[in-house]
C-alpha cells in the first residue's frame, strides 16, 4: 500500500547513547518534518527519561498514542543497558498499538545527515577507550561499519577511505586520535534522520522489523572453572 | 467477581521473564520465559545475557498472558511492575517495558517491590493475607524474615543473610556434588534417597552468642564450607562421596536453621501466620519441616505451590492488585529500576 498524500505520524526513539531521543515526525509523500522533540544528555538515566519524554511529545502535538502510524527505534550500537531501553519502549508500544517499528543503524541518523559529498567518519562513545564507528561515502551511504573498536583503529580506516570529515560524541571525544576536522552536528542520533531514513518503509506500509540491538560485543562471562580445593 | 480490579505483572528481576494476569486474587495467566539455560555453563546467573533473554522475550511472553488469560491490554486496570531489587540491568528491561505498555494503551504503572511480590503471590492460593504475618523469603538472591503489618505499604525487615542466599548455598553444594545448576530442585531429588542425620553440618548463627546480635538472621557460608571440607577429606582418602547423605544432610541443617528462625520470629512477634515464598519454598523438605514444627507452636504456615514460589509475573500482579484494592496511588512515569530497593518501600 502505498499513502499518496496521507499524512502519518510516527514516533522516534533513540536511546543509543548519553542523549535520550524522543520526537514526533510527520511522514507525507515527499517529506519527513519534525513535529516534537525532546532530548535529554544523560548517560545513566535513560530508563527514568524515555516514557516521560514519550508521553510529553504526544502531549506537544496533543495526540493520543492510538494516532501513531508507526514507530522508528536506532538499533544502536550503544552501551547496552540504556540501548534497550529504547528498543523494549518501541517494541512494547508498537505490540499494543498493533503497528509496526522499524529499526534503523543509530550511526546512519549521525553520518547520513552529516555527509556532504564527502566521506564521512561518525563515531560514538562506546566506553572503555572505544568508539562505535561507521563511514559513509559523500551521498551517506554507509560503506563500512557499525565496527567497536580503538579510536586509532577507526581512524586508519577513515585515512584509507578517503575519509575528511569526522561528526558525533565519539569523534569529539577521540578528537586528538582520529586527527580528523570535526564536524559539529549532529552530535547524537538525528531524530528526524532516523526517520527519513526508515521513510521508504513507512511510505510502503512494510512489515515491522524484529528490533535486534546491534550490540556488537559479547557479554561479559567466563565459564565456570574447576572448583578451588577448601583444604589447605 | 467481574468488577475486581484487572492487573498485569511484569516480573524481570533474575534469569525469568514472567507475565502474570490477575483479576482481584484470581489467577488467570501466568507466562514465563527463562534463559536458566544460558547460564548453567557459568554457574549462575550472568546479569548482560539475562538482559539480553528479557529483551527478546518480554514481547512473546505478554502475548503468552494476555491469550491465556483471554483478555486485551485495552481492558488492563493497572501494570506492575518489579522495579527492585534485582539485576539492574535486567530490572530496567522490565521498567521500561511496563512504561511502553502503559503509556501505549493509557494505563497506570506500579513500579514494585519483588520481595513483597513474593509475599503477596500466596493470596492467589489462600487468599487475603492475615495482618500481622512473618514472611520467609529464601532464594538464589535473598534469604529474609520479614514483619508485614501492611503489605500495602511497608514490611519491616527482621533479619536476612550476612553471607550467601539460601539458594546460593544450594547452588554451591550442588556443583560441589557435580549436580547441575540451579542446584536446589537437585539437591533436594538426591536428598529423598539419603541420611538428613548422616552428616553433622553446622546450623550458621544459632549459638547462644550469635542469637544476641543475629537472632533473626541467617550465615550459609560456613556451611557451605564444611560441605566442601567433608567432601574433599573423603576424596583424598579415596573414598566415595555418598552423595545422597551429603545432600540431605545439608538440606536438613539449611532447613533447619531457616524453619526455627522464622517460628522464633513469629513467636518474639506474637505472630500467628507465616508465609514462605522465593525459590527455596519449593524445597519438599522446607515446606514439611515447616508444616510439622509449625503445628506444635499453633502457628499456620501458608506456602504457595511451587510454581509460584519461583520468580514470576503473577507474583507481581497479585501485588499489584492489593495495592490498587489499597488505594495506593501508581507510580510516576520517570520511576527507576532501583537494584538495591529496600524492603521498607513496597511501592515506589
Ligand atoms: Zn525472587
Amino acid at each position: 500500500m502505498r499513502l499518496g498524500w496521507v499524512i502519518v505520524l510516527v514516533l522516534v526513539v533513540d536511546s543509543s547513547t548519553p542523549a535520550v531521543t524522543a520526537a514526533l515526525v510527520e511522514v507525507t509523500a515527499s517529506a519527513v518534518t519534525t513535529r516534537a522533540h525532546r532530548c535529554t544528555v544523560d548517560a545513566r538515566a535513560h530508563g527514568e527519561l524515555l516514557a516521560p519524554q514519550v508521553d510529553a511529545v504526544l502531549g506537544d502535538v496533543a495526540a493520543r498514542p492510538a494516532e501513531l502510524h508507526a514507530i522508528v527505534a536506532g538499533l544502536g550500537p550503544g552501551p547496552f543497558t540504556g540501548l534497550r531501553v529504547g528498543l523494549v519502549t518501541a517494541a512494547t508500544m508498537s505490540q499494543v498499538l498493533g503497528i509496526p517499528a522499524y529499526g534503523v543503524c543509530s550511526l546512519d541518523a549521525i553520518g547520513h545527515p552529516a555527509a556532504t559529498g564527502e566521506p564521512v567518519l561518525a563515531a560514538s562513545d562506546a566506553r572503555r577507550r572505544e568508539i562505535y564507528w561507521a563511514v559513509y561515502d559523500g551521498a551517506g551511504q554507509r560503506l563500512v561499519g557499525p565496527e567497536v573498536g580503538a579510536p586509532a583503529v577507526a581512524a586508519e580506516r577513515a585515512r584509507e577511505l578517503g575519509v575528511t570529515t569526522a561528526v558525533g560524541d565519539g569523534a569529539h571525544r577521540y578528537a586528538e586520535v582520529l586527527g580528523l576536522p570535526l564536524r559539529a552536528e549532529p552530535r547524537y542520533p538525528d531524530a528526524c534522520a532516523l526517520a527519513a531514513l526508515a521513510a521508504e518503509r513507512i511510505r510502503a506500509g512494510a512489515p515491522g522489523d524484529p528490533l535486534t540491538p546491534l550490540y556488537l560485543r559479547r557479554p561479559d562471562a567466563v565459564a565456570a572453572t574447576v572448583r578451588k580445593p577448601v583444604l589447605p | 467477581m467481574a468488577d475486581e480490579p484487572l492487573i498485569l505483572g511484569i516480573e524481570t528481576s533474575c534469569d525469568e521473564t514472567g507475565v502474570g494476569v490477575v483479576r482481584g486474587h484470581t489467577l488467570l495467566a501466568d507466562a514465563l520465559a527463562s534463559s536458566v539455560d544460558q547460564h548453567a555453563r557459568f554457574g549462575g546467573v550472568v546479569p548482560e545475557v539475562a538482559s539480553r533473554a528479557h529483551l527478546e522475550a518480554i514481547v512473546p511472553t505478554m502475548e503468552r498472558a494476555l491469550t491465556e488469560a483471554g483478555v486485551t491490554l485495552a481492558d488492563i486496570d493497572a501494570i506492575a511492575v518489579t522495579a527492585g531489587p534485582g539485576l539492574a540491568g535486567a530490572l530496567l528491561v522490565g521498567v521500561a517495558a511496563a512504561k511502553g505498555y502503559a503509556v501505549a494503551a493509557e494505563k497506570p504503572v506500579y513500579g514494585v517491590n519483588h520481595l513483597a511480590a513474593h509475599v503477596a503471590v500466596d493470596t492467589l492460593e489462600h487468599g487475603p493475607l492475615p495482618e500481622p504475618a512473618i514472611a520467609l523469603l529464601v532464594s538464589g538472591g535473598h534469604s529474609s524474615l520479614l514483619l508485614v503489618d501492611d503489605l500495602a505499604r511497608g514490611v519491616t525487615p527482621l533479619g536476612a543473610t550476612i553471607d550467601d542466599a539460601a539458594g546460593e548455598a544450594f547452588d554451591k553444594v550442588a556443583r560441589l556434588l557435580g549436580l547441575p545448576f540451579p542446584g536446589g530442585p537437585h539437591i533436594d531429588r538426591e536428598a529423598r534417597a539419603g541420611d538428613p542425620a548422616a552428616i553433622a553440618f553446622p546450623r550458621g548463627l544459632t549459638a547462644a552468642k550469635d542469637l544476641v546480635a543475629h537472632r533473626h538472621d541467617f550465615s550459609f557460608s560456613g556451611l557451605k564450607t564444611a560441605v566442601a571440607r567433608w567432601v574433599e577429606a573423603r576424596e583424598r582418602a579415596g573414598e566415595p562421596v555418598p552423595i545422597a547423605d551429603v545432600a540431605a544432610s545439608f538440606q536438613e541443617a539449611v532447613c533447619d536453621v531457616l524453619v526455627d528462625k522464622a517460628l522464633d520470629a513469629c513467636r518474639s512477634s506474637g505472630v500467628e501466620t507465616l508465609v514462605i515464598g522465593g525459590g527455596v519454598a519449593a524445597n519438599s523438605r522446607l515446606r514439611a519441616l515447616a508444616e510439622q514444627r509449625a503445628a506444635r507452636h499453633g502457628i499456620r504456615v501458608r506456602v504457595p505451590r511451587p510454581g509460584l514460589c519461583t520468580d514470576n509475573g503473577a507474583m507481581v500482579a497479585a501485588l499489584g492488585s492489593h495495592l490498587v484494592a489499597s488505594g495506593v496511588a501508581p507510580s510516576r512515569l520517570d520511576l527507576p529500576a532501583d537494584s538495591a530497593l529496600p524492603l521498607t518501600t513496597v511501592s515506589v
